[in-house]
């Protein structure tokens, strides 16, 4: 009897623990994504989303399905992200969940080799996205074609690596713009310069009067992701100083990073970054974030600050500008954008960036998503927000909503010479590792000109 | 349509009570075999449910992947060519991974000595204080923190506001405005700021250091140290001749756990200066390598070095270790 | 209690002297200095956010204006992204308790083994254990990563295939695991040594075998040392960045505070009223666990390395 008894405790206790084994497996599985709850609820407003959703015909299917998005893009923009994703998510049943983090270049790694690579990534470096290309999947022929129609060939080349297409263009920015308070100038009666070394003067001017702030003010912190600012001057300044050809051979590397043509450019950034009678602290420029660097010129205690057309959306966002024309000389807290100049008058070139959406998964409703995004109906739509735009070719320019992303758009459509961002294109090893952290060093630490430009040098990855 | 919070956490919740469950459920049913197990069996099995677990993880998880950590030190970026000694010679050779080995090194000293030291007089001071309780459950109450929490903490005690107009955040630069002094970039300016960080760990460390050695010191018999003093000499002569030397291996152990500690230490850079600045370790130093530069040749030479570092130290411990079990 | 000679009764006087008022007051002083960092988070962190960005804490006791908004706006609303802190604070829970269980668990049991089953090469055994304690997180990373994600190939054989348990709790709960396990079964060996080898005898004269023996004589007797080394592992866990940051890779659903934390830092300077918010949350529990613990955690501390 008791024996009995025994071997069916053990039985008991076997089965419980094999079971309970098996149902930790599939509980781990179910983690991602329990889809039973989102269907139910989705049928009974099955009939109020089909009129309305017929734009998004080419996505539905996937009712259900989560799509997580990893990017660098965190508040207050991402929240425009996902303002612009509503009536998608209504109609498809998919749910796009945005996941935001400024250490994005770095954890992407940790996150491919550690197997929990995301469904898409919006990549703000081609160069960086090459490094990932062997990992990820390639874009689907709906969502070329898509690229194909609606972006010229060089946009859809900055997604391409070694001939396979991967990342579709996502946002698009232009760099060469120095913001300003319109109120500001003509309080003080300074005209908006048009050539580097009338800035220069104009920067002199400031500085020697009695202008409560300084002439410029700069800041390159960024978590993680510090010293990317920095690059922007130097990048911008190639295009100026050097030929389109150089910026394509130290792209490209057939010109050495420390070459002295590059030592130039550094030395001119340097006659406004590291002045002190224009920036006021040199070295607190690293440790000040980029959007506070920029804040200065909302509240008057800054003149000038050179970034691209972003940052409209950040000031307004988060320190209560107003984005204005140059003309509006009497409002408060306004702020609107000049031309960097060039080395002469008619000298323009421009420089710009944008983000790239590459997919790690080939499950239909990433791909739905990736195509969405591509779409001129998505880009109307997010660009109406505000403080956005991109370089797809169905964006209506009236759809822009503010007066300096309108001007940006020309720019990017028309420029004489126009470049990508180099730091983007460049391997992430350089593009996102030691260029950033060599800047920073140069600002920070007074690094002299050539032993960053050697340290960087040395960091670029053999052939 | 989004997740709530309670569909986020649900499946999470559910993988943790079963896996609790799944846990004990198997130990029951493994000491319920063990122990109605034939006594043949019995010789394997308990070897098998005791020792084997434990081992077996331990194996795979810290020397089979600090093996492989080894071997792709000599290996190139992406772990598929030989390369020898490359690696170890760019780490040794290239200034800017100088200055994280010579950060590396300033870190490794001077923590578990100020904390330890700083210990040490705390120690003796409470030592006869009444209600020493509170003074000591404050001074080791960091070490309940979490180094990023401390980092947040500290960062308030630093923070620097370039511009005059705006109000000083940061404690240390407020009471410089206050005495008319020049408000500082504590975490800008090199080598200093990598002091300042040094600070945080103290402040952290310096409460372990004291409970140990505060109970080492209780644990020297009065008796002794009043037969071995002479008459009238004071407080101090008798801690440096007596308590001293008796407590001198729990000393040695305290600096060798703060030291290995030191090392490892990773959240405190990462968190206040993002490594930049010239405050760079290797315990972060390797991360980026791995995942910034992509090259995990060269972050696995880091981890090496760091390891290298540890072992003189594991050494000697383990020397003292086999000296005491003897003379059990 | 015996009297004192004279001579005595000079030196106790002297000592207890010497012993009271300034080297209290210093260590007073001290640990007040020591506390008033914690206590400016505190103090920020119940501060209104307009107050915090234009003025320093200690304004506060001139001008208190206290606001649990902040405390409010991290645990419960989150931001647009990133789910509220009460999600990560869950995380912290869901991470911690078995990372606990499970090492004192298994350690318990090698302590056992290695304390009172003798067989050859035990030492040996038991030294390597020791100075694995050792090996830098940073060493194991990488390969141990790997090894999560796509399994041990060595060769063309497959020796642990893909598991697939990536973006769970399960490769943090294996990789807290495993690096507890070196201090804990240090610790607890010494401890488990120190029970009369008479008592193990008599068990096994009675005809117990190793299993129940555990169970009746040995378990019962090392409850406060797994007592005070629970809790040490369990303010370790909590406290972790690198593991959670790495093997967490990434996914919000299983991240827990510490990692929440880390990212709001590097967020721009503009949001220090979450952030101090957050950062007291986070550090909360563990000061509880602490204070409330204090006694068990001291002894779980000294209990290898401080003779008798």
């Amino acid at each position: 009897m008791r024996h009995f008894v025994r071997s069916r405790t053990m039985l008991g206790v076997a089965t419980l623990s094999v079971a309970a084994l098996a149902l930790a497996g599939c509980a781990a599985d179910d983690g991602a994504g329990d889809t039973a709850t989102d269907v139910v609820a989705d049928t009974d407003t099955d009939t109020a989303m089909a009129a309305g959703c017929e734009a998004f015909a080419d996505y539905m299917g996937n009712e259900g399905e989560t799509v997580e998005i990893y990017t660098t893009i965190i508040e207050p923009e991402s929240t425009l992200f996902q303002e612009s994703f509503v009536e998608f998510e209504d109609c498809t049943g998919i749910t796009i969940e945005w996941n935001g983090d400024q250490a994005f270049e770095e954890q992407i790694a940790v996150r491919v080799a550690g197997g929990t690579a995301p469904d898409l990534a919006i990549f703000p470096q081609p160069g960086l996205l090459k490094s990932f290309a062997a990992d990820m999947v390639p874009a689907s022929a709906a969502v070329a074609s898509s690229v194909d129609s609606n972006y010229t060939a060089d946009w859809k080349n900055y997604g391409t690596v070694d001939g396979t297409f991967y990342a579709a263009p996502l946002g698009a920015n232009v760099k060469s713009f120095v913001w300003y308070s319109p109120k500001t100038f003509a309080d003080n009666g300074w005209s908006i310069p048009t050539t580097w070394d009338a800035m220069l003067t104009l920067s002199d001017e400031i500085a020697a009067s009695d202008y409560a702030g300084t002439a410029w003010c700069a800041g390159i912190e960024s978590g993680a992701a510090t010293g990317w600012a920095a690059t922007d001057w130097m990048e911008d300044l190639m295009l100026r100083f050097q030929d389109a050809a150089t910026y394509d051979s130290w792209v490209d590397h057939s010109m050495p990073f420390n070459d002295p043509k590059v030592a130039e450019v550094i030395s001119e950034a340097g006659k406004i970054l590291k002045n002190a009678d224009y920036v006021g602290n040199v070295s607190a420029i690293a440790t000040t974030s980029f959007s506070a660097g920029g804040a200065g010129v909302v509240d008057g205690s800054c003149a000038m600050h050179r970034q691209a057309s972003f940052l409209g959306g950040i000031l307004v966002g988060d320190y209560g500008a107003t984005v204005v024309s140059p003309e509006d000389t009497d409002v408060e807290s306004g702020i609107s954008t000049f031309y960097f100049p060039g080395v002469s008058a008619d000298s323009t070139p421009a420089l710009g960036g944008g983000e790239f959406v590459g997919a790690f998964s080939d499950a239909p409703a990433v791909e739905a998503v990736q195509l969405y995004l591509t779409s001129p109906d998505w880009n109307n739509a997010k660009a109406a927000l505000g403080g956005w735009f991109s370089a797809n070719l169905g964006l209506d320019t009236a759809n822009v909503a503010d007066p300096v992303n309108a001007v940006a758009v020309e720019i990017l459509q028309n420029a004489s010479t126009f470049r990508f961002d180099a730091s983007d294109l460049m391997p992430g090893e350089v593009g996102a590792g030691s260029f950033w952290t060599e800047m920073t060093a140069w600002i920070a630490e007074d690094k002299a000109d050539q032993a960053v430009l050697d340290a960087i040098e040395a960091t670029w990855p053999a052939s | 349509m989004r997740n709530t919070l309670w569909e986020t956490i649900a499946p999470n919740l559910t993988l943790l009570v079963i896996s609790l469950a799944a846990f004990a459920a198997v130990i029951y049913a493994l000491f319920l075999i063990g122990s109605r197990a034939s006594v043949k069996w019995q010789g394997w099995l308990r070897y098998g449910v005791f020792l084997g677990p434990a081992l077996l993880l331990l194996l795979v998880g810290l020397i089979y992947p600090a093996l492989r950590t080894l071997w792709m030190s000599f290996m190139d970026k992406s772990s598929e060519n030989f390369i020898g000694f490359d690696n170890y010679i760019w780490a040794f050779s290239i200034p800017e991974i100088q200055i994280v080995l010579r950060n590396t090194m300033l870190w490794v000293i001077f923590v578990p000595l100020l904390s330890t030291l700083i210990g040490l007089a705390i120690a003796y001071m409470t030592d006869r204080m009444k209600r020493a309780g509170i003074v000591k459950s404050l001074i080791f109450m960091p070490m309940a923190i979490s180094f990023v929490g401390a980092s947040v903490i500290w960062n308030f005690v630093y923070n620097f506001e370039p511009s005059e107009n705006k109000p000083e955040i940061g404690l240390l630069n407020a009471i410089n405005r206050g005495l008319g002094l020049e408000p500082q970039n504590f975490l800008l300016t090199p080598p200093w700021n990598t002091f300042f960080l040094i600070i945080v760990l103290v402040w952290i460390q310096t409460g372990f250091a004291m409970v140990i050695l505060s109970a080492a010191m209780k644990n020297v018999p009065d008796e002794v140290v009043e037969a071995a003093m002479l008459d009238g000499a004071s407080n101090w002569r008798r801690f440096t001749r007596v308590t001293l030397p008796m407590i001198r291996g729990t000393v040695v152990v305290v600096l060798t756990t703060i030291t290995i500690g030191t090392l490892k230490v990773f959240d405190i850079v990462r968190t206040m200066t993002g490594g930049n600045f010239q405050t760079n370790v290797i315990a972060n130093e390797m991360y980026a390598q791995s995942f910034r530069q992509l090259n995990y040749g060269q972050g696995s030479t880091l981890a090496v070095i760091l390891f290298i570092g540890v072992v003189p130290i594991i050494w000697y411990n383990v020397r003292q270790l086999r000296l005491e079990r003897t003379e059990r | 209690m015996t009297t004192l000679t004279p001579a005595a009764t000079k030196r106790k006087k002297a000592k207890d002297a010497f012993s009271s008022p300034i080297a209290s007051g210093i260590a007073i002083v001290i640990a007040v200095l020591w506390t008033i960092p914690t206590f400016s988070l505190l103090v920020t962190s119940i501060r209104p956010e307009q107050d915090i960005n234009t003025s320093g804490w200690w304004t506060f006791f001139v001008n208190p204006s206290v606001s649990f908004e902040n405390y409010e706006k991290v645990l419960f609303v989150g931001t647009g992204v990133n789910p509220p802190m009460f999600q990560y604070f869950f995380n912290s829970l869901a991470v911690t308790i078995p990372s606990v269980i499970f090492p004192i668990t298994l350690a318990v049991f090698a302590a056992y083994a290695l304390a009172w089953f003798d067989f050859k090469g035990r030492d040996f055994i038991f030294f390597s254990i020791f100075a694995l304690q050792v090996v830098p997180l940073q060493l194991t990373l990488v390969p141990l990563l790997q090894l999560f994600a796509k399994g041990l190939v060595i060769g063309e054989t497959t020796l642990i295939p893909a598991l697939g348990i990536t973006g769970t709790y399960i490769p943090i709960w294996i990789a807290h695991t495993i690096f507890g396990l070196p201090l804990a079964i240090f610790l607890l060996h010494n401890f488990l040594r120190q029970i009369p080898r008479e008592l193990i005898e008599a068990g096994r004269v009675d005809g117990a075998n190793w299993f129940t023996m555990f169970t009746k004589i040995v378990l019962p007797l090392s409850i406060p040392a797994i007592a005070s080394f629970l809790i040490f592992q369990f303010l370790w866990v909590w406290n972790d960045l690198l593991v959670g940051l790495t093997f967490g890779a990434g996914s919000k659903s299983v991240a827990p505070m510490t990692v929440r934390l880390a990212e709001m830092v590097g967020t721009r300077g503009s949001g220090w009223e979450v952030l101090t918010a957050g950062a007291f949350v986070s550090i909360i529990v563990p000061l509880i666990v602490f204070f409330a613990l204090q006694r068990y955690f001291v002894r779980g501390l000294l209990a290898g390395s401080v003779k008798g």
